[in-house]
């Protein structure tokens, strides 16, 4: 095959002999990678098996533990409190969603404004900004909580706010300003001559931000907004310290109605277990990503 | 300062804003055992944590693979899973299987108490970030810089002390503070498995004095504060130890 009459090597696909056994699999994870249109993360049987076999070895640490044979087994007694803890987890994840959703909305309005030449509206959101990037996430949730009402009165219709609604606020509120942080970020990160070269042809700021500057931003975004979805997945579990019944709180009740302190270790680490099979992922996810997207200089 | 704790009091009088942790000395003197809680936590932590990192990225580096399978799953599990679980499981899983000692009132008490616990999850949390950016420092690097100091006769461990480390630092120090504000912000966590910090001595005087607004603002305020004046002077510090031409 001359130089100049090569075909395009698709990802996965190859011409060497050394490479053909592997090739037709690299060509159907490729093909199942685009048309999904991230990396997938490359989880197998064994992955699964590693996680069970932890829980199995807790228990059985609380087995060794109780050695009543009367009582009901440590594994059994988790088996039972699965559904509750399940359903708390997706609890959770709800309101991981819902905040992500509401931060990432207000943040990218407020990354935009920080990049904004009106040197007051700057300012502003840069304040607003560094404000709550610096406060702690309870802090912030203890004080949506403790200072949002439990209703908005409007004359007409009484809006409810309970407690889970105030908490995706408390945790919207650090979203907004990290996702403010990406996008004013990302924007910094593209080099000058993107800007000159949209002026020289005769683009208006306007267009220059949205047709030029944020298509080629959202490639960049895309990774540490997926971290940051990990780490408000993480956070969803404060919401258990001011009484938002989640899979912490729900934890703690199965426990608290049990009463054997040995069955702590399998509830605890099953609640570990499941945050991990989650937020893992998303963290391979991400590192893929990242890696795909790095800027080859 | 009695004057200005009387206007304080006038203040609450005329506006009903009521904060007690400036005039009453009670309530002050918790805050301030809360403050220096939080720092003393926030110092400690800081150190274990960067000894885990440098530990951990040296043993990174060892040709054992199990060695290097078990520190990736430490990074993993740490970095992936929520850190108040974390806490709750060391303090109410791990704890209670450790044995008890008697105090001198003659009651059963954990050997660790609550203080311990937080700071062994929270290095621990902590530690797990710093592995991985050291680790990255240390490859930043350049293999040329560290065959020019083997030529210069260096052996192995001064070409680590003294040409790898020093840049290595400098490369990963705005990693490094971004995880050192993070940990600050991590030690409110404390708060729910009781210890005293900050967070804590505040929800205990709203408790009593039963001033819920005030007492949030000024948490909220000086967190923000705290963290701020930190994140500009490790800003200052970053730019004053920046490598000149190098990323």
């Amino acid at each position: 095959m001359g130089m100049f009459g090569k075909k395009p090597i698709l990802h996965g696909a190859t011409d060497l002999p050394v490479l053909l056994p592997a090739a037709q699999r690299l060509a159907a994870t490729a093909a199942k990678e685009r048309a999904a249109g991230f990396p997938l993360p490359r989880l197998r049987a064994r992955h699964g098996l590693w996680l069970v076999a932890i829980l199995l070895l807790s228990a059985g640490i609380a087995e060794a533990q109780s050695g009543t044979p009367e009582k009901q087994s440590a594994f059994a007694a988790l088996i039972n409190w699965v559904p509750v803890m399940l359903e708390g987890f997706v609890f959770n994840i709800a309101i991981s969603f819902l905040a992500m959703a509401i931060g990432t909305g207000t943040g990218a309005v407020l990354g935009l404004m920080q990049i904004s030449l009106l040197p007051p509206v700057r300012g502003g959101s840069w304040f607003v900004t560094q404000f709550f990037r610096n406060a702690p996430w309870l802090v912030l949730l203890f004080f949506c909580m403790f200072l949002l009402p439990f209703e908005f009165d409007l004359g007409v219709v009484v809006i409810p706010f309970p407690d889970w609604v105030k908490a995706t606020i408390g945790l919207a509120l650090p979203v907004m300003a990290n996702v403010s942080e990406i996008v004013r970020g990302a924007v910094r990160s593209l080099p000058s001559g993107q800007w000159e070269a949209a002026e020289s042809l005769a683009f208006t700021r306007r267009q220059t931000l949205w047709e030029i500057i944020l298509p080629q931003c959202v490639k960049r975004m895309l990774p540490p907004w997926m971290n940051l979805y990990a780490i408000l997945t993480m956070a969803t579990v404060l919401a258990s310290i001011v009484g938002v019944s989640e899979m912490m709180t729900q934890t703690g009740r199965a426990l608290a109605a049990e009463n054997r302190p040995e069955l702590l270790i399998p509830f605890y680490s099953f609640v570990l277990i499941c945050f991990f099979a989650y937020c893992y992922p998303i963290a391979v996810a991400t590192r893929r990503l990242e890696r795909r997207y790095q800027v080859k200089l | 300062m009695e004057a200005v704790y009387d206007w304080f009091r006038v203040f609450y009088q005329d506006t009903g804003i009521n904060l007690t942790f400036i005039y009453d000395s009670y309530d002050r003197n918790r805050l301030i055992d809360g403050f220096f809680m939080t720092i003393w936590l926030s110092l400690i932590c800081l150190a274990l944590s960067l000894m885990i990192g440098v530990v951990g990225a040296w043993v990174q580096g060892a040709r054992s693979v199990i060695l290097r399978r078990i520190v990736a799953a430490y990074i993993e599990f740490f970095r992936n899973t929520p850190p108040l679980v974390q806490l709750y499981f060391f303090y109410f899983a791990i704890g209670s299987i450790l044995p008890t000692t008697e105090n001198r009132f003659g009651l059963e008490e954990p050997i660790l108490g609550s203080f311990a616990w937080a700071v062994i999850s929270l290095s621990f949390f902590a530690g797990a970030f710093n592995v991985e950016i050291f680790r990255s420092g240390v490859e930043a690097v350049p293999e040329s810089t560290k065959e020019a100091a083997e030529a210069l006769g260096y052996n192995r461990l001064q070409i680590y002390l003294y040409i790898v480390l020093p840049l290595a630092f400098r490369v990963c120090l705005p990693a490094l503070n971004n995880n050192l504000v993070n940990l600050v912000k991590t030690t409110t966590l404390a708060y729910a498995i009781a210890v005293p910090e900050m967070l804590y001595m505040a929800n205990q005087i709203w408790s009593d004095s039963v001033n819920v607004p005030e007492m949030m603002t000024f948490l909220l305020i000086a967190y923000v504060f705290l963290v701020g004046v930190l994140v500009w002077f490790m800003h200052r510090w970053e730019r004053a130890m920046r490598l000149p031409g190098f990323g």
